[in-house]
């Protein structure tokens, strides 16, 4: 079929033709944390964004005195991808900490390997939600990956996992989210961490 | 990044008003790829039209739809009709439970590599 896509065959948009699985891992955090650059760094093709709308009365915000409760956001997630094998293929989801958000993407928490939850140690009350869904609500296994800013504060893994309230098993990786070794060194752990402690049975509803 | 294409009609009347899927299997990293041995369609709406030609070769459901820059819940719909119909190709099994520790030994493989 002659199209505007018909000279994408050779320039890597398309999957391998001898992948037969898919595979996910979510890239959880607050907005600005790193996670498109994370995503980026270790993705064979260029991050893509896919957007959904919600109604602002679902976001749970309650400033929204006075405004018409049909009003609707704009949620966005950016994803990239690693074909780990000539068989299987490995996305990486960057959506926002909410549970809410992931909601809105059909089934993304669903069968995920597990989470990598990314952290600025400049703003770690941000992510007490995250920590409190995923372990209350998903059962799916996840990491901690620091992100270290230029000029953040540097905390040892201790500290965080006391600061964080982290089960003693819960890895906590740092990283420099620009950087394709570190960024891949924290999907690693997660990876390992999910071999190990698989997600519980009342995972993933 | 693009701008997502401003639509003059809600998005829901291209799927002819229906929010959910005729089935419930499509996930945003599944699998898809036109079937070569089913004739297209003989009155493909834009969309599908648009979505077949996206996945003349193996993508996944989220990459088409940021292709088409439309939202993946509209596209899982257009996507879940295509294949009952026969004319797209589900490559990849939905995962309802964790991936096996075989799989998982695959990925970090894979990761290792990089």
């Amino acid at each position: 079929m002659a199209s505007e896509n018909s000279d994408w065959s050779d320039d890597g948009r398309y999957v391998a033709p001898t992948v037969a699985q898919s595979v996910k891992i979510l890239v959880v955090g607050a907005f600005g944390v790193g996670k498109t650059t994370l995503i980026g760094s270790v993705s064979e093709i260029a991050p893509l964004r896919t957007e959904e709308t919600m109604t602002l009365a679902s976001v749970g915000v309650d400033s929204l005195t006075g405004l018409d409760d049909k009003a609707t956001t704009t949620v966005a997630m950016d994803f990239g991808r690693i074909t780990v094998s000539p068989d299987v293929v490995l996305y990486l989801f960057g959506t926002p900490g909410q549970r809410r958000f992931w909601d809105l993407w059909e089934g993304l928490a669903e069968g995920a390997v597990g989470a990598l939850v990314l952290i600025d140690t400049r703003r770690i009350e941000d992510s007490f939600e995250v920590f409190d869904q995923l372990e209350t609500r998903t059962g799916m296994p996840f990491a901690v990956a620091v992100n270290d800013f230029p000029g953040a504060p540097r905390y040892g893994a201790d500290q965080l996992r006391e600061a964080l309230d982290l089960l003693p098993d819960t890895p906590i990786v740092h990283c420099d989210a620009r950087n394709k070794e570190s960024s891949a060194q924290a999907l690693i752990k997660l990876v390992e961490h999910a071999l190990h402690f698989p997600a519980s049975e009342k995972a993933l509803t | 990044m693009e701008d997502y294409r401003d639509h003059p009609v809600r998005p829901y009347v291209l799927t002819s008003g229906r929010a959910h899927p005729s089935r419930n299997t499509i996930r945003p990293e599944t699998l898809l790829v036109v079937d070569p041995d089913t004739p297209p369609p003989v009155t493909p709406t834009r969309q599908q039209r648009e979505l077949l030609d996206m996945c003349g070769g193996l993508l996944s459901l989220a990459e088409a739809a940021a292709h088409m820059r439309l939202p993946v819940s509209l596209v899982v719909v257009i996507a879940s009709d295509l294949v009952d119909s026969g004319h797209l190709q589900v490559r990849s099994a939905p995962r309802h439970s964790p991936p096996s520790a075989e799989l998982l030994e695959k990925v970090l493989n894979g990761l290792r590599k990089l």
